[in-house]
């Protein structure tokens, strides 16, 4: 789950992590208010779920007197298809260095790998790709955390200037706000030293492990509903892994790998695929219903593709859920199955007459699929 | 032969009084698993299904010789129960469970590392010999015994695999789903050479996917040390950056995790890639003739 950058830093400022004074504002007299209290120059800031803010122009710097203007501009912006409603205004830092604390969960380690950087307060995917030795990376012992003596040799080996300790310090308790609240990310970009020396967080990036929702409920309670496509926040109450995406062939599917096959065998069939839908293990035929309503719902969909291999899923119970759909009218396009495994006579026998696309193999039933919405694009 | 797991191999199962616990490890027996006992904290002294149920996994193990558990325990107690069988001394642990955090599993995953215990998973089908024994989820029917060895990130798509496999002859020996998390026990590169040291498998299928680097350390383990073919499969080629499908391990970022690294990596291993499930068995069959 992603955080907005004013959330990121309550946690980070929780945890000791220096910040700006900043506050959040919906309406630009808000913005105005806020700034005027602060008496000096403020940075308005964008708070949407996406990277690259900046660029788009949702991050302006403003005197307490131009501040309702620029919010105004700020907010009710379209950045990537989102539209901004809140702000964050923060006083404007006094920047002398920019450098990157970035903290994440590697696979290949297996360990949370620590990563700082000179290179701060541009794109750090940019730098990884164009310069890598710029940033230096530390794989954190679970067991031990991380302690300040690595943080200083860390920050030592990046190259960073400014007071030592204090640069450290920020980076441990970094590491903290991480671990106590169950992050998956957490990326203070720039991490700044400011002209009298101090350190401050100028701007917070963090994300969090949905699988540890559970013990955060104060955090939990952030998810932004809005911030995700209806028809996802439908899925969810379903309980139904899925995914809204920009094509027009609705995919339903058993198991998460076997739906991704699906969707890489309609994109070589010339196709796109309206969405990634799992119906999980062991789903029965009311399960199966609701996911064929969902899809059909979705006005981008000009075709269904349900393909299933029966393992603890029965074949027999996906047939039943379809046909229910089919025969409450619910569906207005062509649906073509692949079914396969458990129960798959069954299914079949069920599937006799129905107004469905039966095909013996997933690649011949996605090309079927393909030219009904219309051919290769 | 086969690798982990064959008829012999005697069973914990963790977790057997839920629901989750009791409906596969009826399933488990039904195959010929030797199940003998059961662990829930609370509930010893009863029996479910005609097996033992312990409180701790240490008292199972005074009890009986345990070669394996599974562990079907609720995500928020999961990592927990796979440390306790670990330090029981049970040397092989197969987390089937879904949803567990993630830093349960970076703590986890080096403590039992660093106790010498193999653990497979979590969030994963579990692993079967086939017509021997199976620890695991997988319906259990689709696997015939014959001369390959199957891994893979995913669970239906295994299945597909493994029943393509069977229908065509060639069949199965060992399959073990490693599990779609980002961070789990037991990867491609740990499993390759018991396939290869094993005598009944005559190749080995790696069913991977977008996301993470295991296929690209596979892919340089077979380049330097397998001396039998390898097919590999990669799940997701089209999936869309930084969309999660399902799998958490499943999410391209960045650079890291593309399709075509991985698809790069199995050409310089000299790996040949099926594009379909059916494929998969035409390459296998071309590279055993």
């Amino acid at each position: 789950m992603k955080l907005h950058e004013f959330q990121a830093k309550e946690i980070l400022a929780k945890y000791g992590v220096p910040v700006p004074p900043g506050k959040v504002a919906y309406t630009p007299e808000e913005a105005e208010r806020i700034a005027k209290d602060y008496g000096k120059l403020v940075v308005i800031k964008a708070q949407v779920h996406v990277g690259g803010r900046g660029k788009a122009g949702g991050v302006k710097l403003a005197k307490p007197e131009e501040s309702r203007e620029v919010a105004g501009k700020i907010l009710g912006m379209d950045i990537k298809g989102l539209t901004v409603k809140k702000v964050l205004v923060a006083e404007a830092v006094d920047i002398a260095k920019e450098y990157y604390a970035g903290l994440i969960i590697d696979r290949s380690s297996q360990r949370v790998v620590l990563m700082v950087s000179k290179e701060g307060g541009v794109d750090i995917e940019e730098v990884a790709r164009t310069n890598p030795k710029a940033i230096v990376k530390y794989p954190i012992d679970p067991h031990k955390g991380l302690r300040p003596f690595e943080a200083r040799e860390v920050v030592k080996q990046a190259g960073l200037e400014g007071n030592l300790n204090r640069l450290a310090s920020a980076i441990v308790k970094l590491y903290n706000a991480f671990v106590g609240s169950d992050a998956s990310l957490a990326e203070i970009n720039p991490l700044v030293v400011t002209a009298d020396g101090e350190i401050i967080a100028a701007d917070a990036k963090i994300d969090l492990d949905d699988n540890a929702l559970f013990r955060h409920p104060d955090l939990a309670k952030l998810r932004e509903v809005e911030a995700e496509h209806p028809l996802e926040i439908e899925a969810s109450n379903y309980g139904f892994a899925y995914v809204k995406l920009d094509g027009d062939v609705g995919i339903i599917g058993n198991g998460a790998g076997l739906v991704m096959y699906t969707l890489d065998l309609v994109n070589r069939a010339g196709g796109k695929p309206a969405n990634f839908l799992d119906i999980g293990g062991g789903a029965k035929a009311d399960v199966v219903y609701n996911a064929v309503k969902l899809v059909a719902k979705d006005p981008d969909v000009k075709g269904i593709f349900i393909n299933i291999f029966g393992g603890i899923t029965r074949a027999d119970e996906v047939a039943k859920g379809v046909i229910k759909a089919l025969e409450e009218g619910l569906v207005k396009v062509p649906v073509v199955m692949r079914v396969a495994g458990t129960a798959e006579e069954e299914a079949k026998k069920l599937l006799e007459g129905k107004p469905i696309y039966l095909y013996p193999n997933s690649l011949e039933a996605a090309k079927a699929i393909v030219t009904m919405v219309g051919g290769a694009k | 032969m086969s690798i982990l797991v064959n008829k012999d191999t005697r069973v914990l199962v963790q977790g057997l009084t839920g629901r989750e616990g009791r409906f596969h490890a009826e399933q488990m027996i039904k195959y010929g698993t030797k199940i003998v006992a059961g662990v829930t904290p609370g509930k010893g002294g009863q029996e479910v299904l005609g097996v033992p149920v312990y409180d701790t996994v240490n008292e199972a193990v005074a009890n009986h010789h345990i070669d394996a558990s599974i562990v079907f325990v609720p995500a928020a107690a999961a990592a927990d129960a796979a440390l306790e069988a670990a330090h029981a001394g049970v040397p092989l642990v197969v987390l089937i469970t879904e949803g567990i955090p993630t830093l349960d599993m970076v703590a986890a995953v080096k403590e039992i590392k660093d106790l010498g215990v193999r653990l497979i998973g979590g969030n994963c089908p579990g692993l079967i010999s086939a017509e021997e024994t199976k620890i695991g989820i997988m319906p259990g029917h689709v696997f015939k015994k014959g001369r390959v060895g199957l891994i893979s990130r995913s669970g239906t798509l295994t299945y597909e695999a493994a029943a393509a496999l069977s229908n065509s002859g060639l069949g199965n020996t060992t399959t073990v789903g490693i599990g779609g998390d980002p961070i789990i026990g037991t990867t491609f590169k740990d499993l390759l050479p018991l396939f290869n040291e094993d005598p009944e498998t005559e190749a080995v299928v790696v069913i991977g996917e977008i996301g993470g680097s295991d296929e690209e350390e596979a892919a340089a383990w077979v380049k330097e040390h397998m001396n039998k073919p390898v097919v590999g499969f990669i799940g997701g080629r089209s999936a869309p950056k930084g969309k999660r499908m399902g799998h958490a391990g499943a999410i391209i970022m960045g650079d890291v995790g593309t399709p075509e690294s991985k698809l790069k990596a199995f050409a310089e291993a000299g790996i040949p890639v099926a594009d379909t499930i059916d494929e998969i068995v035409e390459l296998v069959k071309k590279a055993l003739s």
